[in-house]
């Protein structure tokens, strides 16, 4: 009991953190599923997304502010594709890579310059920021809402990819580029959809992590993106609901190990402190290589075979 | 003949890809100095047979000699074990399945359906690669030039190589830079330079025109005699086939259904019929 | 013939280097670094530096055709390892303020007090070597698993070890070990390193690190032109007809990344002596982006191409561009504009074009005697003709 008390709530915080990571997750593995290329500035298009919002938040009232964050992240997404990857269609892998890598110290340098490379208080979202108690303990609004909306926003994706004319061409993309191409889908309209889609994720994503942390800095972006990516691939990158629930186990594990130091001395375990938060970050690249040594294509996803 | 040592010998070798069988009880051999064409219409599991003698698939089922010696083996296992729509299932009981680069060091070597050269580097350079793996050297004596003496020999070899398949002077050439025909006569000349036993073609008068495809009859021909090899190969063109074959197998959705020298091979109804395919409610 | 021509090109470059050391040597002398070309001695110091790292990578990213992402990894360890066993005695204490000291020994001082000077010298090159092994040693068991990935996964694993290594340097129950995430500073570092020959004191603050990296590269050089370099080529070209040509895929990708990482080690305990401090956190992914950028701004698979792009990148992120940030550049004052990370957003702008439009870099795949060789040879052969 002693043991469930104590971590409880950090699990509820990491379940949270892991809805999160579940939006991000998203736009890694749709374009990885399209274009086979490991979009490493996403993480930096939701960091920007969270300077977006403070600035805007600065001088428009927030009913304005959230709707143009988004809109204005969505157009990023959209321009990185047309400006950064569109070009390289015919290149090798990675050069493709190597553009993305490109775009994330692009965007991290902007934001460096822009914000002089202080760290931006995020603005108070009322309710949502608001303090509320469950289950005797205290938390932000924020941290219940978001594992529902994340769930929410997922059903509707995993509609409109199934029901949907541009859904069912992201399926046939996704399964074979050139054939897809041949039977007349314009892949270049369902690429840009793709992206539209996964930034609109990353950026409620960003409104609902930033919440929850202090501010904002030009490499906030680059450890959830790292993270995020992971969940994809441990879900077995290309697959929605794999991205999904490897999102919510990292994000738990994270939380959990961020505790895991009070968790073992209230529980007598061990008589003090040994520092293992150091390792939260780490422990989701155990937990990747351990997954690619056993299981390559992760959790769900499909295994393929080279042809000789 | 059959005094003849075998080369190589496939033993009742099945590969089953999930509820595919692309190759089904297949037994083959291969005798010293031999040639011995494997035809067959599209997608009878030629390459795949290739590729289970050459290592790059293991096998589901069978075995396969190679100079004497058993050098891959398997029997369905784990999860293959139920799902098995072979024959033979409890024949073998080893699991020996080598890289292919392990069965090219003990003497065999391919060429590929669609060429594999390594296209950033010269015609010279992709012979003189395929000397790499009878080195003597280790990572510090290579790089300290200790084994200077052993690439001076191999250089020459490569030159003396390069004569022979009439490459020579375009020695310093991109290797996808030259005409199809060179290519694959490059491609085969890379095999030979790893001084295989066995040789095995796949496909190698693919894309070539009536004249081309003399010449490389001739050219097989001449591998033979001045390499000392034993040659597989996998073709179309049944002028080539037929004319320089010493024995045929025929597959034909996996299975094999003929087997015989060239006359035979003629003759044989069950071939004409898997060429021209059956009707088979015609036939009921 | 080719045989004479090859040996007096080995030669011709072999005195390049060396009076490129030599011209190294004197510049050490006559600038100081408080000087107005002080900023040169920074730019080659790290150059040097990143020049190595980059070509180490190019050896795994662009030779063998392995897309790794570990390198600000194995940098960390050869920096720990290096910084770890030169500390000397007197300032260990101070060094680990909150820890325990576990390591209590520093080989150059230890070599020093049998050999003066030269065991000074000694010690240090034996920590450089042991900084690279142990980077080498942890690419071996971390190889085992991943090298068998393909390549975006790879990329992925081996990012994912880098960040591993850094949490499991700056955890305090390593402290003892590496200070858990506090700096390490007062090792034998290349400000300190001087001459003494006959009273004068010459300085080598500059000449050490551009001398290990001119070494280290040479090796590397020597790894590719060999039979395992064109087999690292054919692995990067065609794994399939490489594996059937007797490569053995597994033993070569782990030869090439055991090799590109203990120079990555080598070149990361550089950094260190360069620098003066070691501190974990300075060894992120972002490091090992800018190390592939200076890779691809020289050209993937050119050797003179991740020397050139290196020592460009660093020249013009720490000093050619450094007026974008102070309010002055190229005689046009517009404070507003040109403030503090302006440098930076150019510079990445242009490392963007690079990438896009100019794909090949600035060396393509070719090395610098190419470019010298490709004029004489076209009479040649017309000559032949």
């Amino acid at each position: 009991m002693n043991v469930l008390k104590t971590t409880l709530p950090y699990i509820i915080s990491g379940i949270s953190v892991g809805g999160q990571y579940a939006l991000i997750a998203i736009g890694y593995t749709m374009v990885y599923g399209i274009l086979r290329l490991i979009n490493f500035a996403h993480g930096d298009v939701f960091m920007v997304a969270g300077l977006m919002m403070v600035y805007l938040a600065a001088s428009l009232p927030l009913y304005l502010a959230i709707p143009l964050v988004i809109l204005l992240t969505v157009l990023l997404g959209f321009t990185i594709e047309r400006v950064a990857y569109k070009p390289l269609r015919t290149a090798p892998r990675m050069s493709v890579m190597i553009s993305a890598i490109g775009v994330s110290y692009l965007l991290q340098n902007l934001a460096l310059y822009i914000t002089g490379g202080l760290n931006k208080n995020y603005p108070q979202i009322p309710w949502i920021s608001d303090r509320i108690s469950i289950f005797g303990m205290e938390t932000s609004r924020v941290t219940v809402i978001t594992p529902f909306l994340t769930i929410i926003l997922v059903i509707v994706l995993v509609q409109l990819i199934n029901h949907t004319k541009i859904g069912m061409a992201m399926r046939a993309v996704s399964r074979d580029f050139e054939t897809s191409q041949l039977m007349g889908i314009q892949i270049n309209r369902v690429i840009s959809a793709t992206f539209i889609i996964g930034t609109f994720l990353a950026a409620v994503g960003s409104i609902l992590f930033f919440t929850n942390y202090p501010g904002v800095v030009p490499t906030s972006g680059a450890m959830p993106g790292l993270k995020a990516f992971v969940a994809a691939v441990f879900g077995g990158i290309g697959s929605i609901p794999g991205a999904v629930i490897g999102a919510f186990i990292i994000g738990v594990a994270e939380s959990v190990i961020k505790g895991l130091d009070t968790i073992l001395v209230v529980n007598g375990v061990i008589s003090e402190q040994i520092g293992l938060a150091t390792f939260s970050d780490a422990f989701t690249f155990v937990l990747l290589i351990i997954i690619l040594v056993f299981k390559p294509t992760g959790l769900f996803g499909e295994k393929s075979t080279d042809k000789v | 003949m059959s005094e003849q040592k075998k080369i190589l010998a496939v033993e009742h070798v099945t590969m089953q890809f999930g509820g595919v069988v692309a190759v089904n009880d297949l037994s083959m051999e291969v005798r010293e100095g031999e040639i011995v064409a494997i035809i067959g219409p599209n997608g009878a599991g030629k390459t795949t047979a290739f590729n289970v003698i050459t290592g790059v698939y293991a096998p589901t089922n069978g075995r396969v000699y190679f100079d004497g010696d058993c050098v891959v083996e398997n029997h369905p296992h784990g999860k293959m074990k139920k799902s098995y729509l072979g024959e033979h299932a409890d024949l073998y009981k080893l699991v020996k399945e080598p890289t292919p680069d392990q069965l090219t060091k003990l003497g065999m070597a391919r060429t590929f359906q669609n060429i594999r050269l390594w296209k950033s580097m010269t015609v010279f350079d992709n012979i003189l690669v395929a000397k790499h793996l009878k080195r003597s050297s280790n990572l510090f004596s290579a790089a300290f030039r200790f084994n200077r003496a052993e690439e001076e020999k191999n250089r020459r070899e490569v030159l003396e190589l390069l004569k022979i398949v009439g490459l020579e002077e375009v020695k310093d050439e991109l290797a996808t830079s030259l005409p199809y025909g060179k290519q694959r006569r490059l491609e085969i000349a890379r095999a030979l330079a790893t001084h295989p036993k066995l040789l095995l073609l796949d496909e190698p008068a693919a894309g070539m025109n009536p004249q081309e495809t003399q010449e490389l009859t001739q050219f097989i021909g001449q591998i033979r005699k001045d390499f000392d090899v034993s040659i597989v190969l996998i073709e179309h063109h049944m002028d080539l086939v037929m004319d320089i074959s010493d024995r045929i197998y025929v597959l034909d959705f996996g299975r094999l259904i003929a087997q015989g020298v060239p006359e035979e091979i003629r003759a044989n109804e069950k071939v004409i019929d898997a060429y021209l395919g059956v009707v088979d409610d015609a036939e009921n | 013939m080719m045989q004479t021509r090859s040996k007096k090109n080995a030669w011709l470059a072999f005195l390049a280097v060396l009076a490129f050391l030599a011209l190294i040597f004197v510049l050490d002398q006559i600038i100081k670094p408080t000087d107005r070309l002080g900023m040169l001695l920074i730019v080659l110091q790290k150059g040097a530096v990143y020049a190595l790292a980059a070509v180490s990578m190019n050896l795994l990213n662009g030779y063998t055709g392995l897309f790794s992402l570990g390198h600000a990894g194995f940098m960390l360890l050869g920096a720990y390892t290096y910084a770890i066993f030169t500390i000397p005695d007197k300032s260990r204490d101070a060094v680990y303020q909150y820890y325990d000291a576990a390591v209590r020994f520093s080989i150059p001082e230890q070599l020093s007090r049998h050999m003066g000077g030269f065991g000074t010298a000694l010690g240090i090159l034996i920590a450089l070597i042991l900084a690279g092994a142990v980077a080498a040693l942890l690419a071996w068991l971390i190889g085992l698993p991943v090298l068998r990935l393909k390549s975006d996964y790879l990329a992925i694993a081996t990012l994912g070890f880098a960040e591993i290594i850094r949490a499991l340097f700056q955890w305090s129950k390593l402290g003892p070990i590496t200070n858990g995430s506090n700096l390490l500073k007062n090792f034998a570092r290349a400000s300190k390193f001087k001459l003494e020959i006959a009273g004068a004191k010459l300085s080598l603050s500059t000449f050490v690190p551009v001398l290990i990296a001119t070494v280290s590269i040479t090796l590397i050089v020597l790894i590719v032109n060999s039979t395992y370099g064109r087999a690292f080529k054919a692995i990067r070209d065609d794994e399939i007809a490489a594996e059937a040509m007797g490569i053995n895929l597994a033993k070569h990708k782990m030869i090439a990344f055991v090799t590109s990482s203990f120079f990555a080690g080598v070149s990361g305990a550089t950094l260190a002596m360069v620098l003066s401090i070691a501190q974990a956190n300075n060894f992120k992914s972002a490091m090992t982006y800018e190390i592939l950028l200076m890779v691809v701004l020289g050209g993937i698979g050119s050797i003179t191409g991740s020397v050139i792009g290196s020592f460009l990148f660093v020249a013009a992120s720490e000093w050619w561009l450094r007026g974008l940030d102070s309010g002055k550049f190229l005689g046009i004052e517009a404070p507003n504009i040109f403030r503090n990370g302006f440098r930076l957003v150019v510079f990445s702008v242009i490392i963007m074009i690079v990438v896009l439009f100019f794909r090949q870099g600035i060396m393509g795949e070719k090395e610098l005697p190419d470019l010298f060789r490709k004029k004489k040879k076209t009479p040649a052969k017309e000559a032949e003709s």
